[in-house]
């Protein structure tokens, strides 16, 4: 024993990954690796000159810890897989997509765009950072696509194919509004230029020069009328046909209104119309609907099922194994799953030992032991060796897609509706027509040769683009500074959804919870360090999570050399072995100390050596950094909290501790019990917030007023929800609540300001005395106030909170 | 005064090329990706190889 090397430098960074060398340093090249991984990713780039991969970023690679299986993309063999993957081929040469969700860096840039200096059969590859994703273009003849795949694996970038990818191509992204931008600006400076010298007064002799440029307006204006306004015109008509008034409304009349009576005034020779101040108002409104269309493109939030599934698993047929394509399995194919693969289709286990993590599908944190013979269902993960099932229902009709497809979820919900702004529009489109109304008949009386006039001045200077502005600037401003702290709305009208809400559930695993870590009491005598050792010998030979735990906790330096004999795992009840001349059991209370002991709620692990009981490891979740801190702060807030969760009620006691015995916390919900829950809360007139993270909660996150799903790493699958927020921002979840809350104040303020503005043109409009000139310096001096306004206001507040 | 015509025409048609040139720019999605290419600028070594047909690589 004396013999064994610990590596005592307690905190050696890898040079690959940059995590510590916590377990084993390995050292090669002068450099310590965590991992094999690691030096195996560092010496294919060594071999090949590659080294400057680590000089552009300090330890720039991912964690190579967890190997991947050898034959994992066997599937890209298939031609109908490669067909639907591939963008473009020839005799030569074939373009793929790859998403890689590890692209972190300018040194991963650097490499995928290297990729040629690995495998000269690469010809060129691009990288999208945005995206995360690469296009690659290689040479079939000599390398296959699947050899593509593993190349990019071996050097830390496994692609990222799902189901979904084979089903449907992604949409172009759409530009047209970028352009009716582009064209608007074009149009409305050079309108500006050539309206100055009306402005200054252009010599009255100069009716020539005069007349170009009113004629140069009107044709600039054209494609400013006709296409990029084109926009609002299609919003209004649609509102108007479901029979309400929507804020493009107001803005189409104000347009073309402009348009009409600049028209007439330039054909007719009465004036010079306001072409200015019509191609301005397309121009700013432009603007903002571009600033609140920005989305995240590398998350999508409308994730169903098949986002989770695998491309292709492995089917047995007549002894020989085989990739199929998920859509291809039919009833009573044998399926073959391997270590940490996704369960398909529901079907019965015939072979091996499962265990299968549904923690994703139902919330429970343990792992369900199944027998042969019992039917295990799609969406759970295989732990541990592999297993062989037999299909009895197709993907598409398993529990899992079913619980998808359910009807009451497929609503869809109009967003432009719920908005107040959309109410206030309409107000102020009635009382515009009434300040229209009523000032003609004013000048009736006085003097009926000014009412036409009158009548389009007020409709002109009134548009309502400032309080669309103030909303549009403020939510797409809004939208960015949440999105740089890692909470990313899925558009502008969640912020308000946000700002209504005045019930918060939450989901417990996986929200609340690591997924990834347990903490662990020990109760009992008093264990030794090699009796720590020699457990954790024995725990480290279980791949149940459990086992995985109590590795970590017992392990006490390097047991690379310590054996063990007549190891014997039992599914479900423990393990046992003789590590070193003193046999160790490590399991339930039944398997340990052959005696019916401990309640079923505790998932506690009993240890034994040499048959006398030495005590017992209790297990809790580990709950989040600052989870109870975020409780009371958002309880002091005002909003009445709730739990739901799938898991089992071990932990009610300290949930009752944290949130207050008032709180309603729910344990064993099903994915169903959870929606139902949602909507009783519901419909005792709560608007209500789900904050979830995994599928058994999908149903709750579309079903809530606001659905927000929690996840470790943005590029992994999330459920379909309203926002998604990084999980490392959880305890400034409060601050992102008060920041959709300020935005209804500050669009008010920003509106208030607007209609300051309404009130001046308005009075310069009903007397009779818009000119041209007021017109145009009105409308941007409103625009750029509202704009001050609600970026400068918006700003502050962030900064205030601390956010980025 | 034609004076000012001619200036009126070539002032235009500059702001014309420059349009042309946004328009161009968004259309070959130069903007699809805003955060790579300050990247790749800073990285010394050579480009990778042009493909036979670059066009195809970069307009997805």
């Amino acid at each position: 024993m004396s013999e064994i090397s610990v590596s005592q430098k307690s905190k050696v960074q890898c040079y690959h990954c940059g995590e510590d060398c916590d377990e084993k340093t390995i050292i090669a090249h002068d450099k310590h690796f965590c991992c094999d991984g690691c030096k195996m990713v560092f010496e294919i780039l060594n071999k090949t000159g590659m080294c400057d991969y680590y000089t552009i970023s300090d330890n720039p690679g991912t964690n190579q810890r967890i190997k991947i299986r050898e034959d994992k993309f066997s599937f890209l063999d298939d031609h109908k897989i490669q067909s639907a993957l591939l963008s473009f081929t020839n005799d030569t040469e074939t373009h793929v997509n790859f998403y890689l969700p590890q692209m972190h860096c300018s040194s991963c840039l650097w490499l995928l765009e290297n990729l040629h200096r690995l495998n000269e059969h690469v010809i060129g590859s691009k990288v999208n950072f945005e995206r995360k994703e690469a296009d690659i273009v290689f040479n079939h003849e000599h390398v296959s696509m699947r050899e593509v795949a593993e190349l990019l694996a071996s050097i830390g970038y496994e692609p990222y194919i799902s189901f979904k990818d084979l089903k449907q191509q992604r949409p172009n992204l759409n530009m047209t509004k970028i352009y009716k931008l582009g064209v608007a600006g074009f149009c409305f400076a050079n309108i500006m230029l050539f309206s100055f010298p009306e402005y200054l007064g252009i010599d009255s002799q100069e009716v020539f020069l005069q007349g170009t440029f009113r004629y140069m307006n009107i044709i600039l204006s054209l494609p400013v009328f006709f296409y990029s306004s084109s926009e609002f015109y299609i919003s209004a008509w649609k509102s108007l046909k479901h029979g309400f008034l929507n804020i493009d409304a107001p803005i189409v009349l104000a347009v073309i209104v402009a348009f009409g009576r600049s028209l007439y005034e330039v054909l007719s020779g009465t004036g010079a119309g306001y072409f200015d101040s019509m191609t301005g108002i397309v121009f700013f409104m432009l603007i903002g609907r571009v600033l609140q269309d920005k989305t995240y493109q590398q998350l999508s939030f409308e994730r169903d099922y098949t986002a989770y599934f695998p491309i292709a698993v492995t089917r047995i047929k007549n002894e020989q194994t085989e990739s199929v394509a998920l859509p291809d399995i039919v009833l009573d194919d044998t399926l073959l799953i391997h270590h940490q693969e996704l369960i398909p289709a529901d079907g019965i286990l015939t072979r091996g030992k499962a265990l299968i993590d549904y923690s994703f599908v139902t919330g429970e944190s343990i792992p369900v032991e199944k027998e042969m013979g019992e039917i295990v269902y799609a969406g759970g993960k295989q732990i541990g060796s592999n297993i062989e099932i037999l299909v009895i229902k197709e993907v598409s009709q398993s529990y899992l897609t079913k619980l998808w497809n359910r009807s009451e979820l497929q609503r869809d919900r109009n967003d432009e509706e719920r908005s107040f702004v959309h109410l206030l529009s309409r107000y102020f489109t009635w009382i515009l027509f009434a300040i229209a109304i009523s000032a003609a008949i004013y000048w009736w009386i006085i003097d009926p040769t000014k009412i036409g006039h009158v009548v389009t001045s007020v409709l002109i200077v009134a548009c309502p683009c400032s309080l669309l502005l103030s909303n549009t600037y403020t939510n797409g401003n809004i939208l960015r500074r949440l999105g740089r702290n890692q909470f990313y709305l899925r558009n502008a009208q969640t912020i308000e959804d946000i700002a209504n809400i005045n019930y918060i559930v939450f989901d417990k695993t996986g929200t609340l919870t690591t997924g990834r870590y347990q903490d662990i009491n020990y109760e009992g005598e008093t264990l030794s360090e090699s009796i720590k050792r020699k457990i954790s010998v024995l725990a480290s030979h279980s791949t149940h999570p459990m086992s995985k735990a109590i590795t970590v906790w017992a392990k006490q330096g390097d047991h690379q050399n310590i054996h063990i004999h007549d190891f014997k795992e039992i599914p479900g009840k423990g393990i046992e072995g003789t590590v070193e001349g003193e046999h160790l059991k490590l399991g339930s209370a039944f398997y340990v100390k052959k005696a019916e002991q401990g309640s079923a709620l505790d998932s506690a692990v009993f240890v034994s050596v040499n048959g006398i009981v030495q005590g017992r490891f209790g297990f809790r979740n580990h709950y989040r950094e600052q989870v109870p801190a975020l409780m009371t702060r958002l309880r002091k807030l005002g909003y009445p909290i709730s739990i739901l969760s799938g898991d089992n009620a071990g932990e009610k006691e300290y949930l009752e501790q944290l949130l207050g015995k008032d709180t309603p916390i729910l344990f064993h919900q099903k994915p169903e019990d959870k929606l139902e829950a949602i909507k009783m809360i519901q419909a005792s007139g709560k608007k209500v917030m789900m904050v979830g993270d995994g599928l058994n909660d999908a149903g709750a996150l579309k079903q809530a007023d606001v659905g927000i799903a929690i996840t470790e790493n943005t590029a992994t699958f999330t459920p379909a929800s309203d926002v998604i927020l990084e999980a490392s921002m959880l305890p400034r979840f409060h601050q992102f609540l008060l920041l959709c809350k300020a935005n209804k104040v500050l669009v008010w303020t920003a509106f208030i300001v607007s209609i300051l503005y309404n009130i001046v043109g308005e009075s310069f409009a009903v007397s009779g005395n818009l000119s041209p000139m007021v017109a145009a310096i009105l409308m941007p001096a409103s625009s750029i106030t509202i704009l001050l306004i609600s970026f400068g206001a918006s700003n502050l507040l962030s900064w205030k909170m601390g956010l980025k | 005064m034609s004076v000012i015509i001619i200036l009126l025409l070539a002032s235009i048609s500059v702001a014309a090329l420059f349009l042309v040139a946004f328009l161009w720019s968004v259309k070959t999605g130069q903007y699809n990706d805003e955060l790579s290419p300050p990247m790749r600028m800073l990285l010394d070594s050579v480009p990778a190889k042009e493909s036979s047909e670059p066009a195809k690589v970069e307009s997805l």
